[in-house]
């Protein structure tokens, strides 16, 4: 047991979970509001990485120090603007229309930006690697036989830290009330006075920006980089919404957790074990737990 | 007082609205005059419900026209007839269960910019409905059918709307709570409100209303002051049980 929950399973864990819950919010947000499975959000990551990528590089060619925050910030804008866009140009359309339409064209809108980045020269298909070091030297750290690097204590508390002020927007801030009002009952929202479209506009930017987030720190802690990078942590934070409660934004946090640990420690006993953990949670949680975690059912009162 | 001085609040004119191949309205044309309530009363399925989801821009018109205070409004966006003054308690209450019933006030007076004015209606709120107040930090969910009525009610009194669409407010309540609903309906109007009043309880709306409209399949089939109406025989057998 002590070689496989060790406390370097746990780092491991908590770093990988923290990147999952960075998209998985983003996918709960957007389908609590619009009921759509959004399948292009992980490449909203993608887009972070690429827009961090760049900055960095940049910067490096200017023989300037980039800074994290700076980096970071440009990362959160570029997720931020593509789901914009997206939203704007390829949902928005189809928001009356039966919901599979959306749900095709949101496949539709990943694999455009996954084939439109590839085939862009500066992007291209091929893995690059990710200049972390240029953003911050590394450091490693020895607790007992763990090694814990500086960039995962980066990745964790900038993931930490994007958590708070989301749950703080969410549960106290004006906007924040409306998406939680709009994702209870639309119609009753409009009711309020509320503008249903610039609702859906600020939860696909933010849910954009944590993934663009997510995708700079997923640069600098594992650093390679590609236009297909967003498709499989993409699949796994959905899965870790669903475990969570699909809607639910704690759900999500905890999903994603829960997602992190099982996939390391599964890595631990067996690397083929590790990585279909993943896909045999998600048809466990639809036959036994459909709604998830923290997912409610809805029942009306008389 | 309200101001009854004869001058229409909301015309509706011809208006026809389908869902997909079903006509739901079939060309109906009704006004409301400032200050009064006036009431759409009919059957499960004659298309009451479709006609003040229209009104306040849930539904597209397919033809016909609405008009609010001489404006038209016909298939504007909700938000906008929202702010525009007039506000819509949905059928089934349609509260926000996981916000407090606090939160649930605040959005209601989602288009109120002015912190002042919406403390202020809150405590009218409040004085109207002294359970919310006590109940205030609960989420809405917990409340029992009756206190999300006046929730919903008292949510649509957070605006400074003049006319009030009110969708089956008695549905699911209790005899008394029946009552009690429709004294604040009255209430609500002596403050100035006007109010449209949509209800299967024919007998109680007709009690408070000053003008009624009789709704069939779609169509206005007789429709004058809440008292004649109440008295007509086809009224009375097919709609007061008499």
């Amino acid at each position: 047991m002590g070689s496989i929950f060790n406390l370097q399973q746990i780092i491991n864990g908590i770093q990988i979970g923290s990147i999952y819950a960075l998209i998985s919010i983003g996918y709960t947000l957007v389908y609590g509001i619009i009921q759509l499975i959004n399948f292009a959000h992980g490449d909203f990551y993608m887009v972070g990485a690429y827009a961090a990528y760049f900055a960095v590089m940049f910067s490096a060619a200017r023989k300037e120090h980039p800074n994290v925050l700076i980096v970071l910030l440009i990362s959160m804008t570029a997720g931020a603007i593509v789901a914009f866009l997206s939203n704007r140009i390829a949902y928005r359309p189809l928001r009356y229309k039966p919901r599979l339409s959306a749900l095709i064209t949101a496949i539709g809108v990943s694999m455009f930006l996954e084939y439109t980045s590839s085939a862009i020269p500066a992007i291209g298909p091929s893995y690059r690697a990710f200049p972390q070091s240029a953003l911050i030297p590394e450091h490693t750290y020895k607790i007992g036989h763990a090694i814990l690097s500086n960039y995962q204590i980066v990745n964790v508390s900038v993931a930490v830290v994007l958590m708070v002020v989301l749950t703080y927007i969410v549960q106290y801030t004006r906007i924040g009330m409306a998406m939680r009002a709009s994702a209870q009952d639309k119609d009753a929202a409009r009711l309020m006075g509320i503008d249903i479209e610039y609702i859906i506009d600020f939860t696909f930017i933010i849910g954009g920006a944590l993934a663009g987030a997510a995708g700079l720190l997923t640069g600098i802690t594992y650093p390679r980089i590609n236009p297909y990078m967003g498709i499989i942590p993409g699949l796994k934070a959905f899965i870790a919404a669903v475990l969570g409660g699909i809607g639910s934004v704690p759900g999500a946090m905890l999903g994603s957790y829960i997602l992190g640990f099982s996939e390391v420690f599964g890595m631990a006993i067996n690397s083929i074990l590790g990585e279909g953990i993943a896909y045999a949670i998600l048809i466990l949680v639809l036959i036994f737990l459909p709604q998830g975690l923290l997912g409610k059912k809805t029942g009306e009162k008389v | 007082m309200p101001k009854k001085d004869g001058s229409v609040i909301l015309e509706v004119k011809d208006l026809i609205v389908s869902y997909g191949a079903i006509k739901a309205l079939k060309g109906i044309s009704f006004t409301v005059k400032s200050g009064e309530i006036v009431t759409l009363i009919g059957a499960n399925g004659a298309g009451k419900t479709t006609t003040l989801r229209t009104i306040s821009g849930l539904l597209r018109a397919e033809e016909g026209h609405i008009f609010y205070m001489g404006d038209e409004i016909t298939n504007k966006q909700p938000h906008k007839i929202v702010q525009m003054g007039i506000t819509h308690v949905p059928e089934g209450r349609r509260i926000f269960p996981d916000l407090t019933v606090r939160e649930n006030l605040e959005m209601g007076a989602w288009t109120l910019r002015d912190k002042k004015l919406k403390q202020d209606k809150m405590e009218a709120v409040f004085e109207l409905f002294p359970r919310l107040k006590e109940r205030q930090k609960q989420s809405a969910g917990t409340l029992s059918g009756g206190e999300q009525q006046m929730l919903a009610v008292g949510r649509a009194l957070m605006t400074e709307a003049q006319l009030v669409l009110l969708d089956e407010p008695s549905m699911g309540l209790a005899p008394m709570l029946v009552e009690e609903i429709f004294k604040v309906i009255t209430e609500i109007n002596e403050e100035g409100k006007t109010i449209l009043l949509v209800e299967q309880n024919a007998e109680m709306a007709l009690q408070i209303a000053d003008y009624a409209y009789v709704l069939e399949v779609g169509n206005i089939t007789i429709e004058g002051n809440a008292k004649e109406v109440a008295a007509n025989p086809k009224v009375k057998e097919a709609y007061l049980g008499a």
